[in-house]
This record gives structure tokens, sequence and C-alpha cells, in this order.
């Protein structure tokens, strides 16, 4: 067992601090090969994971002994402030540092050249230093890595990226300790296996069960449509009664609505402020330094406060929205009450009547203690192609050591040794099959060794590091003679759609679009109340398989005391005039509406599933002279309207047509070409495209939609190809869920032919979303639009 | 589907495929094929691109030469991405090259980025005069009646950027034709100063379609 130095415990007790159980578990285990430690927020779990290293390190250790990798650059220098507290109160020589994107080059040229003991990072600054000749010094003396929010890394590329990282750090430090960090999960041994093969799993108290409720409003929610404004009265009441509220939001858009609309009902004036990745990092600092002070009753934000931050006011959680997924209902209910053994406190809003039976199904999830969560997969090869050109940045390298280390990384732990030869010749000379570059390789053989032909390629590399793929912003200022305030960020796209005069909400705060200059969105403030243009879409995640099951499962109830009673009335009346889906079966039903016909899927295969459907369903009614104009898809199901009824369901459910109607449809659409474009950047095919290049070469560049479009005609095997279609699947185009949905209800496909639009249907025609489906459509349209606007010119 | 216009007095269609065709003279007219593109950026060191731009772009050429049977050809200048790119170029495309350029008159007009005649054959111009139409790579905002190229323009329409001829009383500006290019928007101060109130722009697609300039 290690001991602590003898000052930090006096220091402890003089604070009146006692370590928990399993602070005291990590100490005995110091010398664990790996060790996941899964404790809930608050539980003092990042000390934790650093008390072996004070203890170590208070004995005497030359160089970098520790290396801290979060998620979050906010976390780095958050912990770097907590750490030096008890490092600083007890005077232990122990040097801490952190090193992101925000570090200054003198800072990180120092850091290379003389590392602190415990160096604070996150993966991608790791893996640019572990891009340098000189990573085996950097690293020499290393002992412990500490990862920290790992569930959160796991479940992303950046995790995967990590994995290679660390299993590079352990071939340049055989020996080197390994600890994870992380909050309540569904399948630890899962996770402890994405650590390294033989992690130790430890698992600390969760303390009491959340206090956690639906809210209680004056207005029932409205049948369809997010936001959960209807409910702004009564959050505002629980504000005032509570210290410190997080209101949470899946979309940044949403959180832009509702935080415009609570201050216009906001009579008391309550200092509440929004929070949200959009928004300029001053503006967002601004609100973190407010809330850390004690200044906010309350924060409107998005998962940019998921993680992070720990801030000990906060006494209540607001969820508004469908949590869509169990597990990270529970973490971000953690938020509340970061005091170990207090119960977090936290209220549920639906935005609509659907929502109210999900919401009922998550307050289930969360008290019976079940956990979602869907299993990563393997590692993606694009990743691992970034990964060895890292590798060759670094110097000269065997393919076969590399495919050993690599495998050692929980994710390719299954990799072959045929997919890894493939993603080096990938890397090397580009894979075509017209063999085109042969003079110009990007990585040579020479005796033996693999390395860059060029040693200049070096610093393009680096510069494409890493696995977060931003969709292309522009940055939006106040505009004045002075440059004005940055007020944060919109989708490019989002921009191109607006015109002088235009309103639009940023940062709570209705603003009229000016201009574009410089590649920067220029607005000025503006004393209209509603904004003619709707905010920028955030992503939005799909409901959870568990949870779509559990909702099927309230539907099967015979009634539904839980369930507030406008709620349960109206599933009476579907069960009364249709039927309920349940989960054995699909529910399909048709009726007349509007005049036309209408076909409603309840697949309960999430947004995306949902959506492939409904692509792939018009699809076949096109074919089968059905004449579908449109759908829209939500999480549970999925409405097509056209000009035919559908009678007969079966061959439009044939998996092996569905499956390919999947390979045509699929290869051409623009879901497969926004995945090539992150998945061809990410293996290096094309460069990050730089806010500065754009300014200045528009000419030079040409769309990834090009590249994908050239590959698929005349090299329709290549590599890229294929991890693009893999990326997709799992990703946007989620074929799974269909896979899951067939195979749960097989022959079971009920279609119920009414009179008019049902109870449980009627929502979907509120919908957001819609969806066109015309083959030569759009170009008549564009004609139109182009005679409209010489009309209008007086050219015609 | 192209759109008919008329500069100094002749008679231009600009095409759907984003070439210019001069009926009265049996002239077919492109811009910025930038052949080799990808080679010349591997040799440079950046990344491996898919290597079929020039044969993507040659085919596209291949169906208006086969449509038109042009007798004279003109190639507005960026043909290759550099003169070394034309030695890069694979042996299939140098061949299918040389197939289209047999049997007419073919112009290599210099641009920025192909200085010097290429070693393939046909004539090399700075310049090319036809009646009273002046052709060159980069617009002289002096010259009337001037067809060049250089720029390629682009503009929005529902939505969706796409290549665009520019056109107005004075001088016509082509797209680039060639696969991997990109574009610059109709909106950018270089072509605003250089065009006329009135100008227009007609997009490349499906179809050719005219609209007011973007500004």
């Amino acid at each position: 067992m290690t001991l602590l130095p003898l000052a930090l415990s006096h220091w402890f007790a003089a604070q009146g601090w006692t370590l928990h159980p399993h602070q005291m578990a990590m100490l005995d285990r110091a010398d664990a090969p790996a060790t996941l430690l899964i404790a809930p927020t608050g539980g003092g779990k990042t000390l934790a994971g650093f008390l072996p290293t004070l203890a170590e390190v208070a004995g005497g250790h030359a160089g970098l002994h520790t290396l801290y990798i979060s998620p979050l650059k906010a976390l780095t220098a958050d912990i770097r402030r907590n750490l030096r507290r008890p490092v600083e109160g007890a005077a232990l020589p122990i040097r801490i540092e952190d090193r992101t994107g925000d570090t200054t080059y003198t800072q990180r040229r120092r850091q290379r050249a003389d590392p602190p003991h415990i160096l604070l990072t996150t993966p991608e600054s790791l893996a640019l230093l572990l891009s340098y000749e000189d990573a085996p010094r950097m690293f020499a003396g290393l002992e412990r890595v500490i990862i920290d929010e790992i569930h959160a890394l796991a479940e992303s590329k950046r995790g995967d990226q990590l994995s290679l990282l660390v299993a590079r750090l352990q071939s340049l430090r055989p020996g080197l300790r390994l600890v994870g960090l992380s909050a309540t999960v569904e399948d630890p041994p899962a996770l402890a296996r994405f650590l390294a093969p033989d992690t130790q799993i430890l698992i600390a108290d969760p303390g009491p069960d959340p206090d956690i409720a639906m809210l209680d409003t004056s207005l029932p929610p409205p049948w369809a449509g997010g936001g959960g404004r209807y409910a702004i009265a009564d959050v505002l009441a629980q504000v005032k009664r509570h210290r410190t509220t997080l209101i949470f939001h899946n979309t940044r858009a949403q959180c832009e609505l509702f935080f415009h609309d609570l201050w216009a009902q906001n009579d008391d004036n309550l200092p509440i402020g929004i929070h949200h990745g959009s928004l300029a990092r001053e503006q967002r600092e601004r609100v973190e330094a407010a809330m850390t002070a004690g200044a906010l009753r309350a924060i409107v934000c998005t998962g940019s406060l998921d993680l992070g931050l720990d801030w000990g006011d906060v006494d209540l959680v607001i969820q508004v929205g469908a949590p869509k997924n169990v597990k990270r209902l529970v973490q971000r209910i953690g938020r509340a009450n970061h005091r170990y053994n207090a119960p977090s406190k936290a209220l549920l809003v639906p935005a609509n009547r659907f929502e109210v039976v999900e919401c009922q199904a998550a307050l289930d999830a969360v008290r019976a203690h079940t956990l979602d969560g869907e299993p990563r997969g393997p590692g993606p090869r694009d990743v691992l192609c970034q990964h060895i050109l890292l590798a060759a940045c670094a110097g000269p390298f065997d393919a076969d050591d590399l495919y050993t280390e690599v495998t050692r990384a929980g994710p390719y732990a299954a990799l072959t040794r045929p997919d890894f030869d493939a993603c080096l010749d990938f890397t090397a000379t580009g894979g075509y099959a017209l063999r085109a570059y042969d003079r110009w390789q990007r990585l040579m053989q020479t005796a033996g060794k693999w390395h860059l032909r060029d040693p200049r390629a070096a610093a393009v590399i680096r510069q494409n590091l890493g696995t977060i793929i931003d969709v292309e912003t522009l940055k939006v200022r106040l505009k004045n003679r002075t440059g004005g305030m940055p007020l944060g960020e919109i989708e490019e796209s989002f921009a191109s759609t607006l015109t002088p005069g235009d309103t639009f909400l940023m940062g709570g705060q209705v603003v009229r679009y000016e201009g574009l200059r410089d590649m920067t969105v220029e607005v000025s403030r503006t004393a209209g109340r509603d904004p003619k243009v709707a905010v920028f879409n955030g992503s939005k995640f799909a409901t959870s398989t568990l949870l779509t099951h559990r909702i099927l499962e309230i539907f099967q109830q015979d009634t539904w005391p839980d369930l507030p009673a406008h709620t349960a009335s109206w599933l009476s009346l579907q069960r009364e005039v249709s039927r309920l889906p349940d989960p054995h079966s699909l529910l399909l039903e048709s009726f007349p509406h509007d005049g036309r016909e209408h076909l409603v899927v309840y697949g309960f295969a999430g947004r995306n599933g949902q959506q492939t459907l409904g692509l792939l369903l018009t699809k076949q009614m096109e074919a089968l002279g059905l004449a579908p104009l449109g759908f829209v898809a939500t999480d549970y199901a999925t409405l097509i309207w056209g000009l035919e009824p559908v009678t007969d369901p079966a061959p439009l459910f044939d998996p092996q047509t569905l499956r390919d109607g999947l390979e045509v449809w699929l290869a051409g659409n623009a879901v497969m070409k926004r995945t090539f474009r992150a998945s061809a950047i990410i293996a290096g095919l094309i460069e990050r495209s730089h806010q500065g290049r754009r300014k200045s070469g528009r000419q030079a560049t040409f769309t990834s939609d090009i590249l994908y479009d050239t590959l698929r005609k005349y090299d329709a095997d290549h590599l890229m190809l294929h991890i693009t279609r893999e990326e997709a699947l799992r990703g946007l185009v989620d074929f799974a869920r269909i896979e899951d949905l067939l195979a749960r209800v097989g022959p079971r496909i009920h279609l119920t032919r009414l009179p008019r639009v049902s109870p449980l249907a009627a929502p979907l025609f509120l919908e957001p979303g819609k969806i066109p489906v015309h083959g030569l459509g759009r170009d008549r349209l564009a004609t139109d639009a182009a005679r409209q606007l010489m009309r209008d010119a007086g050219l015609d | 589907m192209h759109h008919a216009l008329t500069l100094a007095g002749e008679t231009l269609h600009a095409l759907a495929s984003g070439a210019l065709y001069l009926p009265g003279h049996q002239t077919l007219v492109v811009s910025d094929l930038h052949f080799g593109k990808s080679e010349r950026m591997a040799r440079l060191g950046g990344p491996l691109l898919p290597p079929y731009e020039t044969r993507a772009t040659l085919a596209r050429l291949d169906a208006e030469i086969a449509a038109r049977s042009p007798a004279t050809v003109i190639c507005l200048g960026d043909s290759f991405d550099d003169l070394a790119a034309l030695h890069g170029l694979d042996p299939e495309d140098r061949l299918w090259l040389i197939r289209l350029m047999a049997g007419r008159d073919w112009i290599w007009v210099e641009g920025n980025h192909d200085a010097g005649p290429p070693d393939i054959g046909g004539t090399h111009r700075a310049t090319v005069q036809i009646g009273p139409l002046t052709l060159r790579h980069i617009a002289d905002p002096r010259q009337m009646a001037e067809v060049s190229g250089h720029y390629h323009p682009k503009a929005q329409l529902a939505g969706r950027f796409r290549p665009c001829f520019l056109a107005d009383a004075q001088r016509v500006i082509l797209p680039a034709f060639g696969t991997y290019t990109g574009g610059l928007r109709s909106t950018d101060a270089a072509l605003t100063t250089l065009m006329q109130p009135r100008a227009l722009a007609i997009l490349t697609g499906p179809r050719a379609l005219a609209i007011p300039m973007p500004r």
C-alpha cells in the first residue's frame, strides 16, 4: 500500500477532509497495471486518480511522472487549479502544468525540453506530442497515465485515437500504469477492455438515488415540436425556489429560443445566463466566471456543460425535452449537488405529448438503475490511417512492430493484418487501382522501415491531427467601427441562407444580418422581438433502444396512472380508434387526409433509423407507382404522404428488398458525402479547411463531394469508400436499428386502414423537417426560381 | 440545353457543361482544365488525391466534341496544372487527349499555371482573335468584346452553388471545366468590379440557367 506524504495528510486533516473509501482503494492499488474507477460526480474521483502520483512524486522523481488526459480544455485548467491547492498547501515539490491548443508556443517548446512532473492535456495535444521525434525522450520516465471522463471519450473517435496513443506510450515505456476515471456506465467490463486487456474495475459507492420527477406544468405540453417553452412560467418558479439551477436542452437552437422567451417572462430579473458550444469563448467564460462566483441563479445550456467544471452550488437540474438516452440523463442529474452522499434533484420537462411517455420511461429506467448504450464496434480505420501517418512523423517504423502496437489498443484488438496493410498502403501510395503515385509516394520503405518521402510533409500532417471534424462555421460579430464584439459562430450553410435584414437569435438576443466581411458575419442589435429565421441546426440525438422498448411496454399497460391525465386519455383514444404499437409487431396506419393518402410506420427505430426507413420506403413506393410526395421522421414513427394508398405493406418491408435499396440509394446520398468528408479528413486524404485558407483561396479548393463522386466512378472498391459506408451505416444511416426492428417484428406487420388521422399520428403532421420526394422536382424548382429572378430584374 | 448570348454581334452558346460554343465559327472554348492536378499536388508533398480527374475531365470534353464536331477547340489557359503535369499524365489519358486533338485545330492559350508551349502538339498563343472577339486567360478590364477564364466563377441559386459563366455587354467569363476545381463566388470584389451592373450569371449543371449575377 502506498502511503500519503505526511505533509499532505496533515493538510487534508487541517481542511477537515477525510478520504473516501474509493480514494483509499486507489492508493492501495497504486501498483496495478490498469484500473478503472467508476464513481458518481462529486465523489472526488479526479483526486482519487492523482493520490498515488502525489505520493510517488513527493518522494522524488525526475521528469514527467503522470500524464492526465481529459476531453475538455477547460477541465485541464480547472484540474490544475484544484490540484495545486493541496500541493501548495502541503508544500510538495511537484510541478503541474497544462498543455492544450491554447498553450503558447514558447511554453510548449519548454515543456518538451523540460517537462513538468504532471502534465494535464487533451487527446489532440497528446497526438501532437507523440508525433515529434523527441517523444521517446520526453516520455522516458513516465509512470502513470490518467484518463478522465473516459466514458465520454470512449464513445467517440477521440477515444479510438486515444487508445492508439496510449498503446504507443506503452511501447515507449513498458510497465506504464493506466487509470481510467468514469461516471456510471452500463457495461463496465467493456470500458475496462477499452483501457487495457487486464484492467481491474473499482466501483465506488454510487450514493443515494436521485430525487427525480416530471415537472408539473400549469399548461399541458403541445402536441408536437420541441423546446418546452410552454413550461417557462413553471421553470421560473422552480428557479426561484432553488439556489442554482442548470436548465439543459438537447439542441443549441432550442436553448436559444427558450432563453429568449424566458427573459421575456423573467419579471423578477433573476440573473440567468446562457451557455452552449456555438457562443464565443469570451461569452462562455463570462458565464462560467459568474457561475463560479455564485452570481447566477440559473444557466440555460446544452451538453457543453455535461462535463467538467465542478460547481458546488447547483441544487437543481432541469432537463427540457426528452432525455433520449438514460445514461446521459443520469450523468446530467449528477450535475446537481456536487456533494457526495446527498441526493441530486432533477425535473424533466417533456416538450410534447409523445415525450411525456418517453420521460416516464426514462424515470422508470433511472429508478430501476438500468442504463442504455450501444456497443461501439471495432476501431474505425480512418483513425488508424491517421495514426500511421503520425507514427511516420515521429520517425521510421517497422510495419510488424506498429501492427503489434496497434492491436494492443482495445478498439483495435481484433484488427486483421490485411486490414492494417490496406491502411498502410493507403497512407503510402493512396491505395488506388491506378498506381499513379509510384514516384510521389507519401511513405516509402528504406531498409525495411517506413518513413516520409518528404520530411517537410510532417508539418502538414501535424496540422491535421485529431478526429474532431467541425462543420464549417463563420464567426458572428456586432458591426461597428472598431471591429465589434464577437458573439459566437453559425454554420456556414445557415449563413448562406441569410440576406441583409434577416433577423435571428444569437446568445439570446435578436440580431439583424448586415452582411459578410472577411469571412465574418456582421450583425447589429435590433429592436425586433420575433426573429425571422430559425436558428442554426444542432446535432440531434436518436432515442436509445432501451427507451423505445420501455415506451412500447408502457403502451401495453391497461391504464396509465403514472402519466398526466391529458396523456393517458390520448393513449386511450388511440387504443379505441386504432391500436397502440407493441414490442412484437410493426403497426402501420393508412388514412386519407387533406386530399392525400398517408402511411404511418411506427418503427421506433430512432430518428436516424426512421429517416432512413422513410427514404427506402418512398424509393420503393415510387417504383410501385404509389407516387409518394414526401415524408417526415421522428424517433418513433415515419409519416409518408402521396397520391395512392398502400394496401399491401409486405413487399415494402421485405428485408432483402430494403437492404438492396440501401445499396442503391446509399451511395449517392448527401449523408454519405458528409460522412466521406469527415473520414477523408481524419484519414489524411484531404486537409482541414482553415479559416485563413478559406479566406484567401476559394479558387484553389474544391469540395470533397467531387472527390467522392470521382472515386465512386473510377475506383469503386477503394478503401475510403469502404470506410465511408461502414461509418454511415453505424452513424447517420443507422441501418442497424432497422435490422433490429425487422428481426423484432418478423412477419407480424399490421396495416390498419382508418377513415381519418389517428390520435397518435396527429402530432406527426406538426413536425418540422419534412423531406420532399422528387426526382426532377428540384430542377423544376430551380428553373422556376431563375425565371422569377429574371422577370423581377426586368432581364427576360 | 444552352443559353444563347450575343457579344459584339457574335452569337455564343453557354453550354450546361461549362463549355462555350461559337456556332458561327464551329469553335468550342473551354477554360481551366487543370489536367494533372492530383499528380502535381502529390509531387509537391500534398495529399494523394484520387488520380482520375484528368480522365473525368476528358470524358466530359469528349462528350462536347462528339456532340458538336467543332473545327477548332480553344483551351483558354490553365489547361495543365503546371507544365510538368503534362509529363506526369497517365499514358492512357495522354492518348485520349491526342485522339481528341486529331483532325481539328487545337489552340492552347497560355494561363498563369501553364506558361510556355505544352509538348503535345496544337498551337500555343497568348491571345486568340476570332472576328471581333479577343480570347485570353485573364480578363483585361479595358478590353471590349473579350472572352476569358481564370476566375472560376460560381453563383448560388436555391441554396446551392454551381460553377457559372458571367456575361455582360463587354465580356464573357467562363467557368472552370476541370473536374478538380473550386470556384470564386460572383459576389467577390474581383468579379463585381469587373462586371457591369446588369451582368448575368449562367449556371451550369443539368441545364444552363441564367440569373442576374448575384453581387
